[in-house]
C-alpha cells in the first residue's frame, strides 16, 4: 500500500504542475536564501577572527590628538610626534620589541607609461615586523638606507603586478613624484583589510625619505609599535603613555594629547560589528524563509477547494481517510524535499560564488543547512497536510460540493 | 425464497434536514423504502423532492438526520467512517448528476480509481478500466482528460468507473441526462445485461419515462416522501 501511495502521490505531483512548482519554489526560495546569507555572514566573521589572528604580536599604534576614532579636526593643533620620539620609545621601554613611524600619503607612483595611484607609506623595517608583512623576493631597507633617507622602495603585490606583471621588478626604478626610486624587495601579498581596502596596493620607502622628499616636515603622525610577546599590551600601554606625558611635559590632570590605540581590541571591536552584520544577514534569512513560508502557505489554501472536491471522490469511491491523507502527506514531502534540496544547492554555492567575490571564507554550516531545510519542510508539509486532513474530515457529499 | 434473506436496502422514516430555523429544509420527511437485491428501482419526481438527497444517503455519503438504514441487515449507524468507506468500495458504484470526475487525470486513471482502493494489481486495474471503457464506447479516448470530452462522453466516463469495480449496488443520478436516446439505450442495455448476469442492484433516479420503463420499479418522490411505489410493465412481467 506504501508503494501505492508513493505511485497516488507522485502522480498528483505530476498532474498539478504549477501548484507543484510554485511550492517547490517556495522551499527553494526559504532554504536557499537562509543558507546564503548566514554562511556569508559567517564567512565574514571568520575573516575577522582571521584579520585579528594574524596581528599576532601585540600591537599599539599611537597618534596625536586626544581623538580614539574618527576624522581629527586639524594636524598642527596637536603636536606630532618626531624620530626622536620613536628612537626613545625603542630605547627607554623594554616592554617594547621594536616600534616604527609609518606616515602615508596617496600619490601617483610612474613605471614607464603606466601610471597608478597608489599609497605610498615611509616606514622602518620595524613596522614590517610589527605588522608581521615579509619580504618575499629582494630585501627590506638597510640600516643605512634608513639612516641616510635613500630612494629606495618594496612594493606591494598590487604595485608590483600592475607594473611588472610577474616578472622580477628588483633593480628597476619607479618614479613617485620627481624621485627616482629603486625597487629593492617586494612584499608578501596581505589580501584586504577588515575595511575592505586593498593593502597591497602600497608601495613603501624609508621613513626619512618620506619626509625629506614627499612630505617636506620632520613630522611623524604615526607610531607603530610591537610589545614585546611576554608583556601583556595593557602594560606596555600605560608604560608608553607615562614616557609620552613625560617626554610631552603633560602636566599630572591634564588630558593626553596623544591616543594608543590597541590593534588587537580594534579587531575585537570589528568582530562585534561583523557579528551584528551577521544577525541582520540573518533576520532578512529569516524573513525570505516566512516569505517562501507564506508563498507555500498560500498555493496550499488556494488549491484547498480543488483538494477538497479531489477527497470527495476518493471518499466516494471507497478511500478510506487515512489513505487520502497518507497521499496528501506524501506529496508534502515530496515536494518538500525536493524543494528543499534544490534550495540547499543553490544556496551553497550563491555563498560559495559570494565567498570568491568578496574574498572571505567559505564555510558552510551543516547546522544552519539543517535547520532552513527543516523550517521550509515543515512548513510544506504541514501546509500540504493540514486542509487535506479537514478535507477528510467532511462527509464525502460535503468534500463533493466543493467546486 | 428472497423473503428469508434480508433486503439490500431498507429505510425506516428516515429524515434528511439541512440548515437550521428559518432555513431548515426537509429534504428527505419520512421515507420508508426496500430494495431487493437485484431489483432496478427508477426514482422520479419534481426537481428538490430529495431524490439526489435519497441516493447520497442510500451511497452512505449523507448520513440521515433520524431513521434507521440497514444494508444488507446491517444498521449503517452503528458503522464508523471507516468502515462506510469499506461499504463503499466493496459493494457501491456511483454515477454522480455531476459526474464528478478528477479533472487532471485521464479517463482511463478516473476508471482506475476504485480500483485502486480495492487493492488490484496495476495490470488488472489497467485491463478492468480499459472493458469498463470499452462498454460505454470510450476506448479510444481512454488518455483524454475530462476537459477534453463533451457533457456526454464524460458521463460514460463516470458510468464506466462505476462499472469497473464490479459493484453490487449502482446508485445513479441521472445518468443519462446528457446522452442522446441511442446512447442512453445502449447504457440501458448494459445494465440489463450486468443484471442478467447475477445479483446486481440498479437505483436510478431518472427524468425520462423511456429510461424509467427499463426498471422494474418506479418511485415517484414529492417534497422528500414517497408519493408512489409502482411496477413497471416489465416489472409484473418479472414477478409473474
Ligand atoms: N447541502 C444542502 N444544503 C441545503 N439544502 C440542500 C442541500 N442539499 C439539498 N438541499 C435541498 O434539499 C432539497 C432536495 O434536494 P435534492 O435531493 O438535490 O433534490 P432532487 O435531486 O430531487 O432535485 C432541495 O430543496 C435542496 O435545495
Ligand atoms: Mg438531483
Amino acid at each position: 500500500m506504501l508503494v501505492e501511495t508513493i505511485r497516488l502521490a507522485l502522480r498528483a505531483i505530476a498532474r498539478n504542475v504549477m501548484r507543484s512548482i510554485l511550492t517547490v519554489l517556495g522551499v527553494v526560495i526559504g532554504v536557499a536564501a537562509v543558507i546564503a546569507m548566514v554562511t556569508v555572514g559567517q564567512g565574514s566573521s571568520e575573516q575577522v577572527t582571521r584579520d585579528v589572528a594574524k596581528l599576532g604580536t601585540n600591537v599599539l599604534m599611537i597618534r596625536p590628538g586626544q581623538n580614539t576614532m574618527g576624522p581629527r579636526s586639524s594636524v598642527t593643533s596637536e603636536r606630532p610626534f618626531d624620530l626622536g620620539d620613536v628612537a626613545q620609545i625603542i630605547r627607554d621601554l623594554p616592554q617594547v620589541e621594536t616600534a616604527s613611524a609609518a606616515e602615508s600619503r596617496q600619490m601617483v607612483a610612474v613605471f614607464g607609461n603606466i601610471n597608478h595611484r597608489t599609497t605610498v607609506q615611509g616606514v622602518g623595517n620595524a613596522y614590517l615586523v610589527a605588522t608581521d608583512w615579509p619580504v618575499i623576493l629582494g630585501r627590506s631597507f638597510l640600516a643605512g638606507e634608513e639612516q641616510a633617507g635613500r630612494a629606495v622602495c618594496i612594493l606591494g603585490q598590487t604595485v608590483r603586478e600592475t607594473f611588472f606583471g610577474a616578472a622580477n621588478p628588483v633593480g628597476e626604478k619607479i618614479r613617485l613624484k620627481t624621485m627616482s626610486c629603486e625597487v629593492i624587495g617586494v612584499l608578501d601579498s596581505k589580501g584586504a583589510s577588515s575595511f575592505g581596502t586593498d593593502q597591497d596596493d602600497t608601495v613603501m620607502i624609508p621613513v626619512r625619505t618620506f619626509q625629506r622628499r614627499i612630505a617636506g616636515s620632520t613630522a611623524v603622525n604615526m607610531i607603530y609599535v610591537a610589545v614585546r610577546e611576554d608583556v601583556p599590551t595593557d602594560l606596555a600601554r600605560s608604560a608608553i603613555e607615562t614616557l609620552l606625558r613625560d617626554m610631552r611635559r603633560i602636566d599630572p590632570g591634564e588630558e593626553d594629547d596623544f591616543n594608543v590605540i590597541d590593534m588587537k581590541q580594534l579587531a575585537t571591536m570589528l568582530t562585534g560589528i561583523t557579528d551584528v552584520l551577521t544577525g541582520l544577514l540573518a533576520a532578512v534569512a529569516a524573513v525570505s524563509l516566512l516569505v517562501g513560508g507564506i508563498g507555500i502557505m498560500n498555493i496550499m489554501l488556494v488549491s484547498v477547494t480543488e483538494r477538497t472536491h479531489e477527497i470527495g471522490i476518493r471518499l466516494a469511491v471507497g478511500a478510506q481517510a487515512r489513505q487520502v491523507l497518507a497521499q496528501f502527506l506524501v506529496e508534502a514531502i515530496v515536494l518538500s524535499l525536493m524543494g528543499g534540496i534544490l534550495g540547499i544547492v543553490l544556496g551553497l554555492s550563491l555563498a560559495a560564488a559570494a565567498a570568491r567575490f568578496m574574498a572571505i571564507p567559505y564555510t558552510p554550516d551543516p547546522l544552519v543547512v539543517i535547520g532552513a531545510f527543516a523550517f521550509s519542510a515543515m512548513v510544506g508539509v504541514v501546509f500540504g497536510y493540514l486542509p487535506a486532513r479537514r478535507a477528510a474530515r467532511l462527509n464525502p457529499i460535503d468534500a463533493l460540493r466543493h467546486q | 425464497m428472497m423473503q428469508d434473506s434480508p433486503p439490500l436496502i431498507a429505510l425506516q422514516g428516515i429524515t434528511r434536514v439541512y440548515g437550521q430555523g428559518e432555513a431548515e429544509v426537509r429534504a428527505l420527511d419520512g421515507v420508508d423504502l426496500t430494495i431487493r437485491t437485484g431489483e432496478f428501482v427508477a426514482i422520479m419526481g419534481p426537481s428538490g423532492s430529495g431524490k439526489s438527497t435519497a441516493l447520497n444517503v442510500i451511497g452512505c455519503l449523507d448520513p440521515p438526520t433520524s431513521g434507521r438504514y440497514l444494508f444488507n441487515g446491517v444498521d449503517v449507524a452503528g458503522l464508523d467512517r471507516d468502515q462506510r468507506a469499506l461499504l463503499r468500495r466493496h459493494y457501491l458504484g456511483f454515477v454522480f448528476q455531476g459526474f464528478n470526475l478528477l479533472p487532471r487525470a485521464t479517463a482511463l486513471e478516473n476508471v482506475e480509481l476504485p480500483l485502486i482502493y480495492k487493492g488490484l494489481s496495476r495490470a488488472e486495474r489497467h485491463d478492468r478500466a480499459m472493458r469498463a471503457l470499452d462498454q460505454v464506447g470510450l476506448s479510444g479516448r481512454s488518455h483524454h482528460d475530462p476537459s477534453e470530452l463533451s457533457g456526454g462522453q464524460q458521463q460514460r466516463v463516470a458510468i464506466a468507473r462505476a462499472l469497473a469495480g464490479a459493484p453490487d449496488l449502482i446508485l445513479a443520478d441521472e445518468p443519462t441526462g446528457n446522452l442522446d436516446t441511442h446512447r442512453s439505450v445502449e447504457i440501458m442495455e448494459l445494465l440489463g445485461q450486468l443484471r442478467a448476469k447475477g445479483g446486481l442492484t440498479i437505483v436510478m433516479v431518472t427524468h425520462e419515462d423511456d429510461m424509467a420503463a427499463y426498471a422494474d420499479r418506479i418511485i415517484w418522490m414529492v417534497d422528500g416522501r414517497i408519493a408512489r411505489d409502482t411496477p413497471t410493465a416489465r416489472g409484473k412481467s418479472h414477478a409473474g
